[in-house]
């Protein structure tokens, strides 16, 4: 008997893969996209007898039959984006900021109780200064306070700000019955003054004010010295502590400005587009929450431009969504979020497929057939 | 006596894609009931032909032959079957478990698991070798000598025959090395076989019944070890020297760039890595540094750059403390520190930044304003790969796609480029083919030339004796001796390094390792201690 | 009215039991499964499905017999509940994807889904008419009070799960190996164990026991309103896992202590009359969890510390 035919081998074995193909990278996510949607519109052809072609073309149409609802997916995407952006300078020092939601949310109440309080008794230049004023800060105090345990005691900062963000949702539930006054139970109304101006369209400044951000968070990740001391600690704090680097201070700084940029989304969240207190469920149905940026940003691996697109994809989907839904008599509020869910699944499952090869034993094969 | 075989290796060679023979045609016998000592320098293969016998490689040639027949063995649970357990230089160990939890993991007796059973057995075997341990006790809270012990009683526990040992002295103080040998005695009467890796010389005569020796991957030969000497042993182990075409480049000396006194470091886990070492180098001198692998040589290293506290004595640069500085200080001086580590990435380089981004890793916070300044690092990374015939698709390729030699000429090209007066660099060469090696060597010559002080720690003691102008020799963490280069022989480092030769023995009285024309008078050392000593406290 | 709270505090700190006992399975195999308040949802469609399902085959619903009632849904949300696990387990396990970014991503396709589900196929006629059913049996008057003291049977299981849970990971050869999974996957995988097998094993598991805490929100507590709620009850879940310091045991203690915090607000109206200090109240687990968190990482031994290799995928080629 032949000893070596009996040790068994697995059928394949994972390897990393060296360099990607930019051409590989591009077609595995265009492959997991269309995967996803073929899915998401099978569900649809399974359950309502709906054709996927029909799902496709209104999923498209969706987004573009009217100029509002160009407006919208402009001012959606940017939102998302612009959430992403306060998201990288953290991941990609390998700092789990899980807290995005909670600092918009910070953001938001700073903004919601300076139009209130100060709006009409100081002209709205001076609020609308302290409204962003306050929001930056208010964003910056909620990330800088993880940051700085995690800095110091090496707290368990994915835990940490993921907590925070529901303290900050319980802050925001108790700001509506404060400033609401009692009796009330929903929202405190739209706030008339000290709106943030409307140039050309409601959007046009959120956009504007978000494709300013992206270019200054470019340079500031691919050219500055700050970036790139991100780009080393996360690398390896090891290497960073060799060349001299305080690890501390770029870990606290950097979520400082991830939280800065939160809040900056709160104050233009709720100055420039929504007048009033914002809620995560607000988030949610607009499809920005920071967990959509999370995901946007993992696909885009840190990058803020790769950003730009994640993000548009994904508010794609949810805005074409309820045109789906409304012309196709589909009365399931949610099949919008499966789609998401499973249109999420396919494109991460893809990422493995990128840096991942998969080598089948071939001489195990053989061997098998002879025996 | 009449010995039976416990272990038969016939003919085993093991290869590895795209390096030297890791093992070749190496024949071991190892006999019921003894302790046998396995020798040899770094890279000669031991722990290869350890891992090949216990399951973690298998060998592309030869057989392995157990009590007689012919064993196949393809995985450490194959190892186990045939009762082979290894005792790991790392151990693998689960921090938060216990002593008895870690040693039953993955034991399949039965259906029945009490860990009070466990902690009884494990007391059992304990009492019967005499170990001293308390089963309940958590790893987290163990000294290393304890945490051996675990790894050892874990072995007994799967019930091995054949233990195999790698380096277990070279973290245990000498008394912790007595009990050990006790036992490992006491094992031997109950008719256990043992393969022990170890360095020092002392020691494989003190505990071993045969020794057999490995270099370069090649079996050399089996002595017992009442007929050999530790002379015989060494010059077995490093062998003939050879003359190497390595040009030792005359210069003129200059006074002491970095003194170092009294240097006393802690490791990681705790036990002293360095000590009390004194030692300076030169301007325009070459002070190689010889010893086996782990010997304090990164400690070493680390401490001078500022990232390892020290416990206790001097660092003078130029005259100027470093102790205490931030590394960003201590770079702006002029130290300028490379670190090789076995995976030859790691410290120094971030492998998934470009040529161009690894260039400015020391140099990005130079210039005014906010943005790095990526061009002038570009054209440094350009001359760069001209200068030191790096090969690569462009400057902008991420460092990890690179060969091992043009990995390594990057990071010491980049530590030249900056222009340092003391280069500390540890195994710059290491895995290097020949040609890049002496594209190295070249570089180092050169700045030699220009007046650079240079630490040289290295692993091949031919190359060290034509490159160096002196060579330092530590033995787990001491100091042993430093000899000029042209006058020392190979025996003699070779004894040096495995502690059978102490040079600051014999010059007690000489103030060893300390410059006659130090930069700072006896009353400014002194002043300076004393400054140390009240910041410690 | 104290006992009036810590009645409550029981009846809805069970969710936050199953969710937590689910999660600590999970997260001693090294996996931080964020997709948890998905998974609970998936859990409510299944046990919902499993209600709808019986009841409609019933021709009388009048003889629907408890045993029933209690074991098929109990079922259909364990199996729905771990195969969210399973998608989770395959995307992080075997395609070594980020553990936090899957993990959001099936709590939104988990509560999309759910929702989408529950709208979608279960018929809700007859699920008050079966949490009566389901509520009752293991129910007991007590002689401290005027209350009646009624936990239905889901109660009492995931108070055994717990323990059950505790014990097979402190004392059983099982639980210290997935212990050993958890902490330090390379050592386990030297010393022959299966690291893919366990942890596949424990996700699976830990998401079914957590899906089941889906299923007593709506079969054993209160009216389904919509997946929001329950995905709000994951979070605690998870609050609560950091709470007890990765314990089964403790999590029973603390469970009811966050479903004191819920529901003291409503039961203590004369008390606390503004309802903007019940809000308050509400926040308060997630601020004390955040001081556990801190204090551990301070001052903590390193027994209570999270599983060394939590969040971290393991592949063998990187060792």
């Amino acid at each position: 008997m032949n000893e070596a035919k009996n040790v068994r081998e697995p059928l394949f074995h994972v390897a990393r893969r060296g360099t990607v193909a930019l051409k590989r990278q591009v077609w595995a996510r265009v492959i997991a996209v269309f995967g996803g949607l073929i899915t998401g519109s099978l569900i649809c052809l399974v359950v309502y007898g709906k054709s996927p072609v029909e799902f496709l073309w209104r999923l498209v149409y969706g987004n573009f039959k009217s100029m509002d609802s160009v407006w919208n997916l402009l001012r959606n995407t940017a939102f998302l984006l612009a959430i992403g952006l306060a998201l990288i300078p953290a991941f990609k020092m390998k700092f789990w900021n899980l807290g995005g939601n909670g600092q918009i949310l910070m953001g938001g109440i700073a903004t919601v109780c300076c139009m209130k309080y100060l709006g009409g008794i100081l002209p709205d230049v001076v609020v609308w200064l302290f409204m962003l004023v306050s929001a930056v800060a208010a964003g910056m105090i909620w990330s800088a306070i993880p940051a700085i345990f995690k800095a110091f005691f090496k707290t368990n900062e994915t835990l940490f700000t993921l907590m925070m963000n529901y303290i900050a949702a319980g802050i925001v539930a108790f700001a509506i019955k404060k400033i609401g006054g009692k009796g009330t139970t929903g929202s405190i109304g739209v706030i008339e003054t000290a709106q943030l101006p409307v140039l050309f369209h409601d959007s046009f400044l959120i956009i504007l004010s978000v494709a300013l951000l992206t270019v200054i968070m470019t340079l500031y990740m691919k050219k500055s010295k700050h970036g790139y001391e991100i780009a080393v600690v996360g690398e390896s704090e090891n290497t960073a502590k060799y060349v001299g680097i305080n690890v501390r201070k770029v870990i606290i700084r950097t979520l400082i400005l991830s939280g800065a940029i939160c809040g900056f989304v709160g104050f233009l969240f709720v100055g420039a587009s929504e007048h009033t207190i914002v809620t995560e469920e607000t988030l949610a149905k607009t499809g920005f929450t920071a967990f959509t940026a999370i995901i946007a940003v993992w696909i885009a691996h840190n990058d803020p431009i790769a950003t730009i697109g994640a993000s548009f994809g994904i508010i794609f989907i949810n805005n074409g969504m309820p045109f789906v839904k409304a012309t196709l008599g589909i009365t399931e509020d949610t099949v919008a979020n499966m789609i998401i869910g499973i249109m999420y699944l396919f494109v991460i499952a893809c990422e493995f497929f990128i840096s991942y090869q998969v080598i089948f034993n071939r001489k195990n094969k053989n061997a098998l057939r002879e025996m | 006596m009449e010995k039976s075989i416990a272990i038969e290796l016939k003919n085993i060679c093991k290869y590895f894609p795209g390096k030297v023979m890791a093992n070749k045609n190496v024949n071991l016998t190892l006999y019921k009931g003894e302790i046998l000592s396995l020798l040899g320098e770094n890279g000669s293969g031991k722990t290869t032909l350890m891992n090949i016998i216990s399951g973690i490689y298998a060998p592309d040639e030869g057989q392995i032959f157990i009590n007689g027949e012919e064993a196949v063995i393809r995985s450490p649970k194959d190892a186990f079957n045939y009762k082979i357990g290894m005792i790991h230089q790392h151990f693998k160990l689960v921090d938060v478990f216990t002593a008895a939890e870690n040693i039953v993991l993955g034991v399949n007796e039965g259906k029945h698991f009490n860990i009070k059973d466990v902690n009884t057995r494990v007391r059992e075997i304990a009492e019967r070798y005499g170990f001293d341990i308390d089963p309940k006790k958590k790893i987290y809270n163990m000294s290393v000598s304890e945490k051996q012990t675990v790894e050892i009683i874990k072995v007994l526990y799967r019930g091995a025959d054949i233990l195999i040992l790698d380096e277990p002295t070279a973290v245990l103080t000498p008394q912790e090395i007595e009990k050990l040998f006790a036992i490992l005695r006491k094992m031997r009467e109950d008719g256990k076989s043992i393969i022990i890796i170890t360095h020092k010389l002392n020691e494989v005569l003190a505990i071993s019944d045969r020794v057999s020796i490995l270099r370069k991957g090649e079996y050399i030969g089996t002595v017992e070890t009442k007929k050999t000497t530790q002379k015989e042993l060494t010059e077995m182990m490093v062998g003939q020297k050879i003359d190497l075409k390595i040009e030792r480049v005359k210069t003129d000396f200059d006074k002491p760039l970095l003194e170092i006194r009294n240097l006393c470091i802690t490791s990681d886990n705790g036990s002293l890595a360095v000590k009390d070492a004194s030692f300076y180098i030169r301007g325009g001198e070459i002070l190689g540094v010889a010893g086996i692998a782990g010997c304090g040589q990164k400690e070493l290293c680390e401490a001078i750059a500022g990232l390892r506290k020290i416990e206790s004595g001097l660092i003078m640069h130029k005259g100027e403390n470093l102790i205490g500085l931030p590394p960003k200080e201590i770079i702006a001086k002029g130290v300028s520190m490379s670190f090789i580590p076995e995976d030859r990435l790691g410290m120094g380089l971030c492998p998934s930044f470009s040529i161009t981004d690894n260039m400015m890793l020391k140099t990005y916070g130079d210039g005014k304003g906010p943005f790095v300044d990526r061009k002038s690092a570009r054209e440094r990374a350009k001359s760069l790969i001209g200068k030191l015939e790096i090969v690569t698709p462009s400057t902008e390729t991420s460092v990890r796609k690179l060969s091992g030699g043009n990995v390594q000429k990057v990071l010491v090209g980049r530590e030249i480029e900056a222009g340092p007066n003391v280069i500390i660099t540890a195994y710059p060469v290491r895995g290097l083919d020949i040609n890049s090696s002496y594209v190295i060597y070249d570089i180092l010559n050169e700045q030699k030339k220009k007046g650079t002080g240079i630490l040289f720690i290295g692993e091949d003691l031919d190359v060290m004796l034509a490159l160096c102008d002196k060579i330092m020799v530590i033995c787990h963490g001491k100091i042993m001796g430093i000899v000029h280069a042209e006058k020392t022989t190979k025996e003699e480092l070779g004894l040096m390094m495995t502690g059978s030769l102490d040079l600051t023995e014999e010059k007690k009285d000489k103030n060893y390792g300390i410059a006659k024309d130090s930069n700072l008078t006896e009353e400014e050392w002194k002043e300076q201690e004393r400054k140390e000593g009240n910041d410690g406290e | 009215m104290a006992l009036d709270i810590i009645l409550g505090a029981i009846s809805i700190g069970i969710v936050f039991l199953y969710g937590s006992v689910g999660e600590i399975i999970t997260e001693k195999s090294g996996h931080l499964n964020l997709g948890i308040p998905g998974i609970m949802c998936m859990g409510t469609a299944g046990g919902m499905l499993g209600i709808s399902v019986y009841m409609n085959s019933l021709a009388n619903v009048k003889n629907a017999s408890w045993l029933s009632l209690v074991f098929i849904p109990l079922i259909c949300a364990f199996l729905f509940a771990a195969f969210g696990g399973l998608i989770y387990a395959f995307l992080t396990v075997s395609l070594k994807s980020n553990q936090n970014v899957v993990g959001l991503a099936i709590t939104t396709f988990g509560a999309g889904f759910s929702q989408f589900f529950i709208d979608k196929f279960v018929d809700t006629t007859y699920i008050a008419r079966a949490r009566k059913i389901i509520s009752q049996g293991f129910s007991f008057t007590s002689n401290l009070g005027p209350t009646n003291i009624s936990y239905g049977f889901l109660a009492y299981l995931a108070i055994l799960l717990a323990v059950a849970a505790a014990f097979i990971l402190k004392r059983t050869k099982i639980g210290l190996r997935l212990r050993a999974v958890g902490e330090n996957p390379a050592t386990a995988d030297a010393v022959g164990i299966n690291v893919t097998a366990y942890k596949y094993f424990a996700i699976f598991i830990g998401s079914g026991i957590a899906g089941l805490g889906g299923l007593y929100y709506v079969a054993g507590y209160t009216t389904f309103d919509n997946t929001l709620t329950i995905q709000t009850f994951g979070w605690l879940a998870v609050a609560l896992v950091i709470f007890t310091m990765w314990r089964p045991d403790l999590s029973i203690i603390g469970s009811i202590l966050f479903g004191g915090l819920y529901v003291v607000g409503s039961k203590m109206t004369t008390v606390i009359s503004s309802l903007a200090t019940q809000e308050i109240i509400l926040l308060l687990p997630y601020v004390v969890t955040i001081i556990v968190l801190i204090f551990t990482s301070i001052f903590g031994s390193k027994n209570v510390q999270p599983p060394a290799a939590l969040g971290l995928n393991y592949f063998r080629e990187d060792r």
